[in-house]
């Protein structure tokens, strides 16, 4: 089989976020950047359809400046056979439907047999590149999994809803599947696989030599959101904060009554 | 300004985000039509014209199939925005439209500002706004972001079939319950919950050890039941509880909407952060910033005392 896993690289989320000088994304100084926590499940879920299918190989893509070629490695740590970079120090301020025209150029005449991204990005949170992608590309796509099986040419999955509940589908490859946190268990790559890493082909092909469409969508304005929260902050050492509290408890609640 | 809006159903129920769309298309003073896959038996209280396909016929999840019907309705109505609940239906049905319809798409919209749209980003810590360059975009609302102000929505749709065929790239296979077993946090009245921020999963009995001191239950955010170290039914949350306990304690919880959206409603919320941005601190009456494994052991060991 041909596989295509397609990952972004983002900013730890615990990062405290500055709004950029244009003022259409953030800052991108004094960030540790990860692989989108989404994407290590699709990572994952590729490399298992892999070790199931025999002569399966498996292809990972990210889109971004040079740095992401890190995030990439963990990618081919993890299992990913070859690498292709779609270097673009400007995707930031591409829009999903441009990101996924992107990938649709590079996958359109590859002949992937299946696809899979994550449900989202952490930064971005849009949930569009895959779905569009699967229209793009004209597959049947099964968005926001959390079960995932393969079988003589047929995804079977299960879909997350609202309230624990899950939907159970299938499609016939080739297919795109999204991927939704707690599919797997990712891995963590081991030492040897990623001196192996170093050596597998990391394909970067300059944005230029795409063609890319106008955005649909484009940022207005980006601001951290209007504190509406009235709550009290308390600082100050365990034993203190702990007194600070069990008063609020008794002055506030019923719950020590 | 012309909106359709599509509304959810789900195993013979009408999901309670129609009242969001309408009420989103009210905040635009926008004429509105509304599509539904779902049943004559399980109707929104609506006042305008909606476009009812049975679900029998089309399917329930069947989203190629979906698209298509809402497309003729595009059609007809020629809306500036289609506007779908960001759910797991909504969501997946979106990009569809919007390629289909060469529209931009909005993702998760949870205000309204002078006309224009804003949406969240990374993890609730920015918002944007955003403008469309097309003439028609397909928008999904965040949940909870529309509710109507008293739940006042009244009306009789204006009834108009729509024929289906059942034919699509996706076999639906039926649903699979929520585990029934496992606690039931909804009727507890202290909840103590734990999130990314205890570091690994033998901290869990620091919370446990507070949630007993107070004689409540232990609760998890996703990342830790999705990591193991805390069963399914402990989950607070969009994909798991949605609870309303007298006290709720969010210890090493940074807030994401998913997890806001299953415990806002509760009396009193206490969070214990290191990150004094953390977003939930936009629903905590108390932010503690502190280590929690510092602080819960002090404060467990005085509670006990």
């Amino acid at each position: 089989m041909k596989l295509l896993v397609c990952i972004k690289q983002v900013p730890d989320m615990e990062s405290r976020f500055k709004v950029n000088a244009a003022g259409d994304w953030y800052q991108e100084t004094d960030l540790a950047w990860r692989m989108n926590e989404y994407d290590e499940y699709a990572v994952e879920q590729a490399v298992q359809l892999k070790e199931q299918v025999g002569g399966t190989d498996l292809t990972v893509l990210c889109i971004g400046p040079q740095r992401v070629q890190e995030t990439m490695k963990k990618a081919l740590a993890m299992g990913a056979d070859r690498g292709v970079h779609i270097l673009d120090p400007d995707a930031y301020q591409k829009d999903p439907f441009a990101i996924a025209s992107l990938i649709a150029d590079f996958a359109r005449d590859k002949g992937f047999d299946l696809i899979f991204t994550g449900l989202q990005s952490q930064d971005r949170g849009s949930a569009q590149v895959g779905g569009l992608l699967a229209e793009l590309l004209g597959l049947p796509s099964l968005t926001t999994l959390v079960d995932f099986a393969y079988a003589d040419g047929t995804v079977t999955g299960k879909r997350e809803l609202e309230g624990g509940i899950k939907a159970k589908v299938s499609c016939q490859t080739p297919a795109l599947v999204t991927c939704q946190l707690g599919l797997n268990t990712p891995r963590y790559p081991t030492l040897p696989n990623i001196m192996k890493a170093k050596k597998k082909e990391l394909l970067s092909i300059p944005v230029a030599d795409l063609s890319p469409p106008q955005n649909r969508l484009t940022t207005a304005a980006l601001a951290p959101p209007e504190k509406k929260g009235t709550g009290l902050i308390l600082e100050g050492d365990p034993a203190e904060l702990a007194d600070q509290l069990i008063k609020i408890l008794k002055e506030k609640t019923t719950v020590l009554a | 300004m012309k909106v359709l809006l599509i509304a959810e159903y789900r195993d013979g129920k009408l999901l309670g985000s129609a009242a969001e769309l309408i009420q989103f298309a009210q905040l635009l003073n926008a004429e509105s039509a509304m599509v539904l896959v779902g049943s004559e038996s399980a109707l929104p209280a609506y006042g305008g014209t909606l476009y009812l396909a049975d679900v029998q016929q089309a399917g329930e999840f069947n989203p190629s199939v979906h698209k298509q019907l809402i497309l003729e309705v595009v059609e007809k109505e020629q809306p500036q925005l289609v506007v779908l609940p960001h759910s797991s239906y909504g969501w997946d049905l979106a990009p569809r439209l919007a390629m289909a319809l060469n529209a931009a798409q909005v993702s998760e919209v949870v205000e309204v500002k002078d006309g224009q749209l804003v949406v969240p980003a990374c993890n609730a810590k920015l918002r944007r706004t955003v403008k469309p360059a097309t003439g028609i975009s397909v928008v999904t609302l965040q949940a909870g972001a529309f509710t109507p102000p008293n739940g006042d929505v009244a009306g009789t749709p204006n009834l108009v079939k729509l024929d289906a065929s059942p034919n699509g790239d996706i076999q639906f296979l039926g649903y699979e319950a929520a585990e029934a077993t496992g606690v039931d946090l909804t009727k507890a009245e202290v909840i103590v919950s734990a999130g990314r921020g205890i570091g690994k999963p033998e901290n869990l009995a620091m919370i446990e050890a507070l949630a007993k001191a107070l004689k409540g239950e232990y609760g998890a955010s996703r990342p830790v039941v999705d990591a193991e170290w805390a069963e399914h039914s402990r989950q607070v949350g969009t994909t798991g509880q949605t609870v309303s306990p007298k006290l709720y304690v969010a210890c090493g919880i940074s807030g994401a909407i998913q997890h806001l959206a299953g415990m806002k409603k509760s009396e009193f919320v206490i969070a214990i952060n290191t990150d004094k941005d953390a977003p939930i601190g936009e629903v905590a009456d108390v932010l503690a910033v502190a280590d929690l494994k510092q602080l819960l052991p002090v404060l467990t060991e005085k509670l006990a005392g």
